[in-house]
C-alpha cells in the first residue's frame, strides 16, 4: 500500500492544488458579483429594503461564523445588535454623534458586551453554552425594559437623525445611506471571510471538530472560543447599530430573544457553515417579511414552515445543497 | 528521581463519590522504553490515562514529568511540554482535509499559538511539505484531498498518529491504540508504533496482549486501581496474582 501511495503521491498533490486554486477563483468571482449586485440593487429594488437586508445579513453572517465555524451555538445573540443599536441610536440622537462614531460606538459595546458574556458561556459546553448566552441575552433585555431613561422602554428611541457622514455628507437621502451600509456589509462579508481562512480560523475549525483532541495537542480551546466569539458579538454590534441609524430607531424587538431566534432562522435557510449562505438566508427571510406582511401573523406560521421544510428537506440548507452539488465549498 | 525516568507517579488516587478508582498508584516509565499499562476491565487503566494527561483531576498523589511536578498543570499545557496524548476512539477533525489534520499539529508546534485572524491562511503554505512528508510516512499520501470523516477506521488511527507525531512529542501516550481494528490494521499499526518509538517514550493501555507482549519493554498491570505487578512480559505473565486477575475477572482479552 505505501508502493502505490508514493506513485500516486505527485498527481494527488496537484489535483489537491487544483482544487484549492479553483475554489478560490469561484469564490473570488462571487465577491466581484456581490459587488456588482450592491452597485445595482439601489436602482432595481427599494434602498430601505436592500438596507435591511444587508443589516440582517451582516448580523447572520457574525451569527454563522460563531456557530458554523466556532461551533458555538449562541441562542442569544440579539443582545449584541439590540444594544449596539440602542447606543448606535442614543449617541447619534443625544450625543449628537457623526453617524459613523456613532456606529463604531455601538460596535465597541457590542464587542464589550461579547467579551464579557462569552468569558461567562465559553466556562460551559453545547446545550448548556446556549441556555447561558439565552439567560445574559434576557438580562439585557429586562436592563433595556427597566432603563427607558437610555432605551424610551416601550417606544424605543424614535426619530434617530442620520447625520452627516463624518460632517460632511448628508445621509438624509436614502441612496447616500445606501453606499456606507453597503461598504460596512462588504468590509464585514471581507473580514468574515479573512477570519474563517486564517491560521486562526483554522484552529477555531479543529476546536469545532474535535476540542479533546485540539486541546490535547497543545491549544488553549478556551481562548479561541472567547476571541471568536467577541468576533462575532462586535460584527453583530456593527450590523445592530448600523440598523439604527438606517431605520432611525432602536426598541425592544431588537434586544428580544425572537430576534436571536431569527438570525439562527437565517443561518439553518442560507446554510450553516457556508461562507455565503447566511446572505441567501437574509434575503430570503427579510423578502418574506416584507412581502407577505399583509398575511399580518400568518407570517410567523409561513416562517415555521418554511423553517419545518429546511430541517426536513435540505439541511444544509440552500448554499449548502448548492454546495454539495457542485462538490465546492461556498 | 532517577535521570532515566521521564515520568512518575506517586501515591495517585482518583476517587468518584465512594469509588476508588486509582488507589496509591506509583508508576515509573524508563526514558526511551515502551511502557504499558494493562489490567482486567475496570481496573482503572483509564482513570489512570486520564490522570497522566491532566483530562482529570487526581485526588491525591503527584506527577512528575522530566523533573517539573505536573499534577495541578492544565491538558494544553502538558501538551507544549512534549507530553501527547491519542484517544481510545479515532482522534482526527472530521471535516479538515487528510493535509491540514497534521497541518494543524504543524501549526501549533511551529508558530505557537494562531490568533492571527487577519493574515490569510496562505501564511501555512510553508508547513504543507512537512505534513505531506508526514502524511507519506504512515501512508496515507493518496488520501491527501480526502477529509478526515471520509478514512476509513484503521486510517484515522493512523492519520492520528501522523498528527500527533508532527508535534514531535518527547512521549507519547497512547490510549488502546489498537481498539476495534482488524488484524491487518493491528500489524500495521504495531510497526508503526515500533518504528516512531526510536527516540521516544511510549506509555499506552493496551487490551491485545498479543501486542503487549511484542511491543513493550515493561509492563504494569493494574488491578482494581493498585498495581497488581509489575515487569517484563515473561515475568508478569506467569505472576500468579496476575493470572488470577485476569481469569477471575472472565478475561481481559476481548474488546469492549
Amino acid at each position: 500500500m505505501t508502493d502505490l501511495a508514493s506513485t500516486d503521491a505527485a498527481a494527488t498533490g496537484l489535483t489537491l492544488a487544483e482544487t484549492d486554486d479553483s475554489t478560490a477563483r469561484l469564490h473570488r468571482n462571487l465577491f466581484i458579483a456581490i459587488a456588482v449586485a450592491l452597485v445595482i440593487a439601489p436602482f432595481v429594488a427599494y434602498p430601505v429594503f436592500v438596507m435591511k437586508v444587508l443589516c440582517f445579513a451582516l448580523f447572520a453572517l457574525a451569527f454563522n461564523l460563531l456557530l458554523g465555524y466556532g461551533g458555538l451555538l449562541s441562542f442569544g445573540h440579539a443582545a449584541y445588535f439590540g444594544m449596539a443599536s440602542y447606543v448606535s441610536a442614543y449617541t447619534a440622537k443625544n450625543w449628537g454623534l457623526t453617524p459613523e462614531l456613532a456606529i463604531l460606538f455601538g460596535t465597541a459595546v457590542g464587542a464589550v458586551l461579547g467579551l464579557v458574556f462569552g468569558a461567562l458561556a465559553i466556562r460551559r459546553q453545547g446545550i448548556y453554552f446556549a441556555m447561558i448566552t439565552l439567560a445574559l441575552a434576557q438580562m439585557v433585555f429586562f436592563f433595556s425594559l427597566q432603563t427607558p431613561r437610555f432605551t424610551g422602554g416601550e417606544d424605543g428611541i424614535q426619530a434617530v437623525p442620520r447625520g452627516k457622514f463624518l460632517g460632511l455628507v448628508s445621509l438624509a437621502d436614502d441612496r447616500a445611506l445606501y453606499w456606507l451600509v453597503a461598504a460596512i456589509f462588504m468590509g464585514g462579508l471581507l473580514l468574515i471571510y479573512r477570519v474563517i481562512h486564517s491560521p486562526f480560523g483554522q484552529v477555531c475549525k479543529a476546536i469545532r471538530d474535535n476540542e479533546p483532541r485540539a486541546i490535547s495537542l497543545g491549544y488553549r480551546a478556551n481562548q479561541y472560543k472567547l476571541m471568536v466569539f467577541v468576533l462575532s458579538a462586535t460584527l453583530a454590534g456593527l450590523a445592530g447599530a448600523t440598523k439604527a441609524i438606517v431605520f432611525q430607531l432602536a426598541s425592544l424587538t431588537d434586544v428580544y430573544w425572537t430576534m436571536s431566534g431569527e438570525v439562527v432562522l437565517m443561518t439553518l435557510v442560507g446554510g450553516l457553515g457556508t461562507v455565503f449562505g447566511p446572505i441567501v438566508g437574509a434575503i430570503v427571510i427579510v423578502a418574506m417579511q416584507n412581502y407577505l406582511a399583509t398575511l399580518g401573523a400568518w407570517v410567523t406560521v409561513v416562517q415555521g414552515v418554511i423553517f419545518v421544510l429546511c430541517v426536513l428537506l435540505f439541511r444544509e440548507g440552500i448554499v449548502g445543497v448548492i454546495a454539495k452539488a457542485i462538490k465546492k465549498p461556498l | 528521581m532517577p535521570e532515566d525516568t521521564i515520568l512518575s507517579t506517586s501515591g495517585l488516587t482518583k476517587e468518584f463519590a465512594g469509588f476508588t478508582a486509582v488507589n496509591g498508584v506509583d508508576l515509573s516509565v524508563r526514558r526511551g522504553s515502551i511502557h504499558a499499562l494493562i489490567g482486567p476491565n475496570g481496573a482503572g487503566k483509564t482513570t489512570c490515562f486520564n490522570l497522566l494527561t491532566k483530562f482529570l483531576a487526581p485526588t491525591r498523589g503527584s506527577i512528575v514529568y522530566n523533573g517539573r511536578d505536573i499534577t495541578r498543570e492544565k491538558p494544553a499545557e502538558i501538551a507544549r511540554l512534549g507530553l501527547v496524548r491519542s484517544f481510545q476512539i479515532s482522534a482526527v477533525f472530521p471535516q479538515l482535509s487528510v493535509l491540514t489534520n497534521v497541518r494543524i499539529a504543524l501549526q501549533r508546534r511551529k508558530r505557537g499559538d494562531s490568533f492571527d485572524f487577519w493574515r490569510s491562511e496562505r501564511s501555512l503554505k510553508e508547513l504543507d511539505a512537512e505534513a505531506a512528508a508526514l502524511v507519506d510516512a504512515v501512508g496515507l499520501t493518496s488520501f491527501l484531498g480526502l477529509t478526515a470523516g471520509e478514512l476509513s477506521y484503521g486510517r484515522k488511527r493512523a492519520l492520528e498518529i501522523a498528527t500527533t507525531l508532527a508535534l514531535d512529542p518527547e512521549m507519547l501516550l497512547l490510549d488502546e491504540p489498537m481498539a476495534g481494528m482488524g488484524r491487518e490494521d493491528v500489524e500495521r499499526i504495531a510497526a508503526l508504533i515500533r518504528k516512531i518509538s526510536a527516540n521516544r517514550t511510549i506509555l499506552m493501555v493496551e487490551h491485545n496482549l498479543s501486542v503487549v507482549a511484542s511491543l513493550s519493554d515493561r509492563i504494569t498491570v493494574l488491578a482494581r486501581g493498585q498495581v497488581l505487578a509489575e515487569g517484563d512480559y515473561a515475568t508478569v505473565s506467569k505472576d500468579p496474582r496476575v493470572v488470577e486477575a485476569y481469569i477471575g475477572s472472565g478475561g481481559g482479552h476481548g474488546h469492549h
